[in-house]
């Protein structure tokens, strides 16, 4: 029964490291899909590139994830045999590409939180994470300026590109606040040194947001009430869809050597 | 990834407004010397290498389409990011090429439109599909080791601008060339399955690729301009052979048969292929390959619906001039 999903004994630490693994490569995912079909050649090579920075940072997350566990896992496995419900990405990353203001505004909520969460994630007690933010963090601070740069140009470009980026900002607002939530396991985690609270980045992040919304001449919307689910596997319906894509080789072909 | 041997040249020197300076030129090709932006060339001259650089250029860009397709797919997570990081090249090579054709005094976004027009030409065989991850494979190692066989030869080019831009290529093209093989490898000696998949996949391609190369010497419009000025270093058959004799051993150590029953081996070791479908060679030219709508389409699409990006950018770029202007005069 090859095809089957696989079972992950997700202790707080692998849960941790998966978590973190399913939100970099669903976004990376999602920015490779923009391959060949960006607005100009300059925007295919840096969604490329950051995509493929995110699926890294996954790779080494999920590798982490599978050694904690100590099966029989592995990337491949945590990323391909494991179905919607098993899933632990937060659902801002799961959101469709829409037009290039939804794509950028969806990167930059992320980026601004990935840039101050990996660089607080330097100081892990676990020696692996640590390192794997060590490396992170120099690809996000990229990422992030990357997204602000545009951010700025789209508010403050055309009254096209405002609408569409302020229209963006509405539609993602309420996928951000999961970001900085902790669950209990993750507590224990904070306690032990091994994670940070991501909850101590949200001023921060809400200060480099503002300051770029507000030089691109854009609002940030009033309303608080935040969306959640996705750490615990509850998504949108877009994850099914974009799984089933992922994952077709491995679900058609199981258990073979690519 | 490729530039096809695709142009009309302008063998026409009625036009040269100094025999003189025309013998210098040509002087300087035989002395094997480069030919730099600034310096005086043949009008016909600039004119082969600008449409030759912008379809290689636009080949580039299309062929990211073809291996694009499977991105989301990738069997594995090593995959994928190699297969990204691929595309990804090809962007890049796409960007140095026009980078080139540009110093021979074309923009890029004239090139781009006339292939969004259709009147610039791109390589025919990114108008064929991808339908297994055994293409992916496939493409690696016959389109961009055919791409290798030609561009290799272009890094002696005696336009410098676009000798040195496929010094560059060709670098991270035989990488690609690697992978491919590698992918072949791995299916191969994988279950039946994966074999069958990737014979299929050599099944499909095999003709395509051959007729990258372009068409028969003696059908091949522009090879006596392009031969004497040295943009072109060895004929459309030469190397198409040199293609075939170096890939045969490969399918062999594959285990992989070429769709070619006709085909032998003569005295000299060289390895005769059968006769190559042309009419389909010009009908996919001509537009009516399996992927030559869907691909322009697409392109087309990317830069439509692009165009509100790139307006927000010169409005943005546009305004803090301004500002920085205004600043400046406090």
């Amino acid at each position: 029964m090859a095809t089957a999903n696989i079972q992950v004994s997700e202790t707080p630490l692998v849960l941790y490291a998966l978590r973190r693994a399913d939100d970099a490569l669903i976004l990376g995912h999602r920015l490779s899909e923009w391959c060949g079909h960006a607005p100009m050649l300059e925007e295919d090579m840096a969604l490329s590139n950051i995509a493929l920075d995110l699926i890294g940072q996954a790779r080494e997350l999920y590798t982490f994830a599978a050694r904690t566990e100590g099966k029989d896992n592995d990337e491949d496995k945590l990323a391909y045999l494991r179905d919607v419900r098993q899933y632990r990405n937060v659902l801002l990353v799961e959101q469709p590409n829409g037009d290039f203001a939804q794509t950028m505004v969806r990167q930059l909520f992320y980026s601004a939180f990935a840039d101050l969460y990996w660089r607080a994630m330097v100081n892990s007690g676990d020696t692996t994470l640590a390192a794997i933010a060590a490396r992170s963090e120099k690809e996000s601070a990229y990422h992030l300026r990357h997204a602000s740069e545009w951010i700025i140009r789209l508010g403050d470009g055309t009254d096209e590109s405002h609408a569409r980026a302020q229209n963006a900002i509405e539609h993602l607002w309420a996928f951000t606040g999961e970001m900085f939530a902790v669950d209990d396991g993750e507590r224990a985690l904070i306690h032990a040194g091994i994670a940070i609270d991501p909850g101590t980045l949200r001023g921060r992040w809400l200060t480099t947001l503002s300051e770029i919304i507000g030089e691109a001449t854009l609002q940030l919307p009033q309303n608080d009430w935040m969306q959640q689910g996705g750490r615990s596997g509850r998504h949108s319906e877009h994850l099914g869809h974009l799984l089933s894509e992922l994952q077709s080789m491995q679900r058609t072909f199981p258990g073979l050597a690519w | 990834m490729y530039t096809q041997a695709l142009n009309t040249a302008e063998t026409d020197d009625r036009g040269l407004e100094d025999v003189a300076k025309a013998a210098q030129f040509q002087a300087r090709i035989d002395a094997e010397e480069r030919i730099e932006p600034n310096d005086w060339m043949p009008a016909a001259y600039r004119k082969t290498l600008t449409r030759q650089i912008s379809q290689h250029a636009h080949s580039e860009i299309v062929g990211m389409l073809p291996e694009g397709n499977w991105i989301t797919r990738a069997p594995t997570l090593r995959r994928k990011a190699a297969l990204l990081a691929k595309v990804q090249d090809e962007c890049g090579h796409g960007l140095y090429l026009y980078a080139a054709a540009e110093t021979l005094g074309a923009s890029r976004e004239e090139l781009v439109d006339a292939m969004l027009a259709g009147k610039a030409k791109y390589s025919s065989i990114f108008n064929y599909p991808t339908l297994t991850w055994a293409d992916i494979g496939t493409i690696g190692w016959l389109v961009d080791g055919a791409a290798i066989m030609n561009q290799i030869p272009l890094c002696r080019c005696s336009y410098g601008p676009y000798a040195r831009a496929m010094i560059r290529v060709c670098k991270e093209e035989s990488f690609h060339q690697r992978q491919g093989y590698e992918i072949m490898v791995t299916l191969c000696r994988g279950s039946d399955e994966q074999k069958a998949m990737a014979q299929d996949a050599l099944n499909r391609w095999w003709w395509p690729v051959l007729m990258m190369f372009g068409p028969p010497d003696a059908a091949s419009q522009h090879s006596d301009a392009s031969t004497k000025w040295k943009i072109k270093r060895f004929s459309n058959d030469e190397l198409r052979q040199k293609f075939v004799d170096a890939t045969v051993p490969q399918a062999q150590y594959l285990g992989l048969t070429i769709p070619d029953p006709g085909m032998t081996q003569d005295a000299d070791g060289h390895w005769r292929y059968s006769e190559i479908d042309w009419t389909e060679f010009k009908q996919v030219l001509a537009g009516n390959g399996p992927c030559n709508r869907d691909r322009m389409a697409a392109r087309r699409k990317a830069h439509g619906e692009g165009a509100w990006v790139r307006e927000a950018a010169a409005a943005y770029a546009a305004k803090r001039a301004r500002r920085q202007t205004a600043q400046a005069a406090e």
